[in-house]
């Protein structure tokens, strides 16, 4: 059990400073201080320490869902090695389970959503369908090229590619996996160019828009499971790139370090652009498709 | 044709009996001739003073002679209605239905014949089908902006039909003016919209002075002109800050929104309020520049100047921004004609409607700023009139602190003449502000008419989100950034 919970902690103490590192890189594009690096942090806890207010047409669903988007991020999180830490539990095909753990927190997030009745919420909760319907077809192409690269069903090994043997030999797949992954990753955590998580305006929203309901702590749950979600997706990206074989100091300094430039490429990416328009986003997935089933046809050639 | 037509100049005032009276038949008839020769309706407004029957005033403005018809119709006691021109005027809409609420006067046959301000049980357009969403938005919206209501019918994220709800800002503004001092009108005509402090108050003021004979100093004349770049400046750059915010491109916005301050700070120094409150009173204004302030502003204005390009070269550039701009939120130049729209958005349509050229009065008899214009009608032609806009109010100022004549700032009005009526015109950052004044027997304001350029203008935004997309209506509502004050009054 301690390894597990050691694990949850790692994720739920670290999470929102990626949020923090994003924020700063961002501000600095902007010219300003921008918020203090611990922001997320601070918000969290101020969310903690208020009520909750439920609307009068939401029902045990609506409560229910904060619960499961904690829940199974959390749990996501045991699957995914931290550098050179283990996960705590792993098994073969757990890469799915992986993948449909993230499956069933959208579920909940999009009838918590409808539950509430309001025209926002559905327009918020159609959208992310629509969108989830392409994001996951890439992440299972990401997926399939890894197991194929590695061998395995088991998520730690597909990620432990052991960064100078296959990448000596699967290079050019495992550039177009990372590049795919990560539009993937920007997706599924609602960032700009595909939805902009600073925005106010309700009628151009993805993500926000389906939460505007929940308030305090249950408000808490939903972003703190957000931050987890970005930062366990973004482990999986950086751990491609954690070589094998290193001690476990510096495997996780180096994971750490991946994690550090990871938010500020993020950072970047949402400073130097605009947001897209909603209806190009489906062309930016059938891209990152495009990428993945490139990387298909190279290890098909090539002969795994 | 049977009457002589009486034209009028932006800025003047005359005797109410020189305006010709016509019945109802050739009251029309002349609107819609002088609509169809290349005129537009300017105002059109009922008066009803107490003991007599109301009259209906139409102003016309011949844009391309520099000439306003102004006319009037006298309705007959017991009658409640008129024929309504809509139908064959489109521009004529929000005109008749806000008579109709002034006045009790009906429109008879206007199609759309729904209250402008006070609306009560009224009940939207829908669109009755199982694939069909409504979706409501305000009056209380999230951001700090003000009130107002939204009714969008959506198939998926097509926008089938907007329907726009306004009025709860309405304080009575023109009523106002008829019962207080002049002292307190002009902190009233400074209120009309915060945004356009200078716009209002100008008109309101060269109103006064038009009705008093009051001639207004050179170097008031100047220092009003100045002001109201400066706010436009301010505006047009915080508003290219507010779309580049509203596409997710946060330095950029973060940049124009610095850069909004430096010219606000200008209005600062120049009357010691941000937005160009107290500086314009009837006769004059009450600050001027001295040298060392001069030099200061050229100073700060070369350094604005450097910035706003180099910044609006980045964003303009950006193929990501241009993606978003592009053919979103487009407005054909027939809708232009038709809803007689004016200010930016005519401008962005290829029309070139300004009243600083168009009815040059003031320092712009003697300054030319040229007219800005776009051809394609969407956000990013709009975007682009405020950046080219910007641009030349720059050069304009800078022109401009060389030759501050020097004299007198303020010449204090004497009293109105009675049984007078005043028409002054100003081109506000949003477009063409016209306010109308008409004096009693006793030498008061017994009515001022107040146009706010959103009031012609609101209807283009539900043009433009029609059959577009509805996560694109902050943005097209973003471009065209109108006044709720200003329509509610």
């Amino acid at each position: 059990m301690l390894p597990i919970f050691s694990h949850i902690l790692f994720v739920l103490a670290l999470s929102p400073l990626l949020l923090g590192v994003i924020g700063k890189t961002k501000a600095f594009f902007a010219g300003r201080w921008g918020p203090p690096l611990l922001q997320p942090w601070y918000d969290i806890a101020k969310l903690f320490r208020k009520g909750v207010v439920y609307s009068t047409t939401t029902s045990w669903v609506f409560k229910l869902t904060p619960v499961v988007v904690m829940a199974t991020a959390l749990a996501s999180c045991i699957f995914v090695p931290w550098g050179s830490i283990a996960p705590p539990v792993y098994f073969w095909g757990d890469a799915l389970l992986f993948i449909y753990l993230y499956g069933l927190m959208r579920f909940f997030l999009i009838i918590g959503a409808l539950d509430t009745g309001s025209s926002f919420e559905g327009m918020g909760a159609s959208r992310e369908a629509a969108f989830s319907c392409l994001s996951e077809i890439v992440l299972f192409m990401d997926f399939i090229l890894l197991v194929m690269v590695s061998k395995s069903l088991v998520l730690c090994n597909m990620l432990n590619t052991g960064f100078f043997s296959s990448w000596l030999s699967m290079g050019p797949v495992l550039v177009l996996v990372a590049v795919s992954f990560f539009l993937v990753m920007l997706v599924e955590n609602s960032r700009i160019p595909i939805d902009d998580p600073n925005t106010h305006l309700e009628l151009t929203m993805i993500h926000e828009v389906m939460v505007l309901d929940h308030s305090g702590y249950d408000l808490g749950l939903i972003l703190w499971g957000s931050y987890i979600k970005l930062f366990v997706l973004g482990s999986v990206l950086v751990s491609l790139f954690v070589p094998a074989h290193l001690s476990p100091l510096t495997g996780v300094t180096f994971f750490l370090c991946g994690m550090g430039v990871l938010g500020i490429t993020i950072g970047v990416v949402e400073s130097v652009m605009a947001r897209l328009r909603l209806n190009r986003v489906p062309h930016l997935l059938i891209g990152a498709f495009v990428l993945a089933t490139l990387g298909f046809i190279v290890i098909l050639l090539k002969g795994a | 044709m049977s009457f002589e037509r009486f034209y009028v100049h932006n800025g003047q005032a005359w005797a109410l009996a020189q305006v010709p009276v016509l019945d109802e038949v050739s009251f029309r008839r002349e609107i819609l001739e002088s609509c169809a020769a290349a005129g537009r309706l300017v105002s059109l407004f009922a008066h009803g003073p107490k003991d007599k029957n109301i009259c209906i005033y139409a102003v016309v403005g011949m844009d391309h002679e520099g000439r306003l018809s102004v006319f009037s119709m006298q309705v007959p006691a017991g009658k409640t209605g008129f024929e309504s021109l809509t139908p064959v005027l489109p521009q004529a809409h929000l005109f008749e239905r806000e008579i109709a609420e002034q006045s009790g006067l009906q429109p008879q046959g206007h199609p759309w014949p729904k209250p402008v301000r006070r609306h009560q049980n009224y009940s939207f357009y829908q669109i009755h089908s199982e694939e069909v969403h409504e979706v409501a938005v305000g009056p209380v919206h999230a951001g700090i902006i003000e009130p107002g209501h939204f009714r969008f019918q959506c198939h998926g994220e097509e926008v089938l039909n907007l329907e726009i709800q306004l009025g709860y800002q309405h304080r009575g503004i023109e009523k106002m003016m008829e019962e207080i001092s002049l002292e307190r009108a002009v902190l009233v005509a400074e209120s009309v919209a915060g945004d356009t402090v200078i716009g209002h108050t100008s008109a309101f003021c060269s109103n006064i002075e038009a009705l008093s004979d009051t001639q207004v100093p050179l170097q008031a004349e100047m220092i009003r002109a100045m002001a109201l770049e400066l706010e436009r400046l301010a505006n047009h750059v915080g508003d290219l800050g507010a779309l580049s915010t509203d596409i997710g491109f946060l330095p950029v916005s973060a940049y124009y929104g610095r850069l909004r301050g430096e010219f606000l700070n200008l209005s600062m120094e120049l009357c010691g309020s941000r937005f160009g409150r107290s500086l314009c009173r009837p006769g004059g204004v009450l600050f001027s520049l001295d040298e060392g302030m001069i030099d200061d502003f050229r100073r700060r204005l070369l350094k604005a100047k450097k910035d706003f390009t180099d910044v609006a070269e980045l964003f303009f550039s950006t193929p990501s921004v241009l993606s978003r701009l592009e053919s979103t939120g487009r407005i054909s130049r027939q809708a232009v004609e038709q809803l007689g729209l004016v200010g930016l958005t005519a401008r962005a349509c290829g029309h070139e409607r300004d009243v600083r050229t168009d009815y040059a009065s003031g320092m712009f008899r003697f300054h030319h700023i040229p007219v800005s214009t776009a051809s394609s009608g969407d956000v990013y032609a709009r975007a682009l009139v405020r950046r080219l806009e910007a641009q030349r109010s720059i050069e304009f100022l800078l022109e401009a602190l060389q030759q501050i004549p020097s004299g007198e700032l303020l010449n204090k009005p004497s009293r109105l003449k009675p049984d007078s009526m005043a028409l002054s015109m100003a081109e506000g950052w949003r477009g063409e502000i016209a306010h109308v004044a008409i004096t009693d027997s006793q030498s008061r304001i017994c009515r001022y008419k107040i146009k706010d350029p959103s009031f012609n203008n609101w209807m283009a935004l539900s043009l433009a989100v029609r059959g577009g997309q509805i996560s694109d209506f902050p943005l097209c509502n973003k471009s065209f950034n109108l006044s709720y004050a200003g329509h509610d009054l």
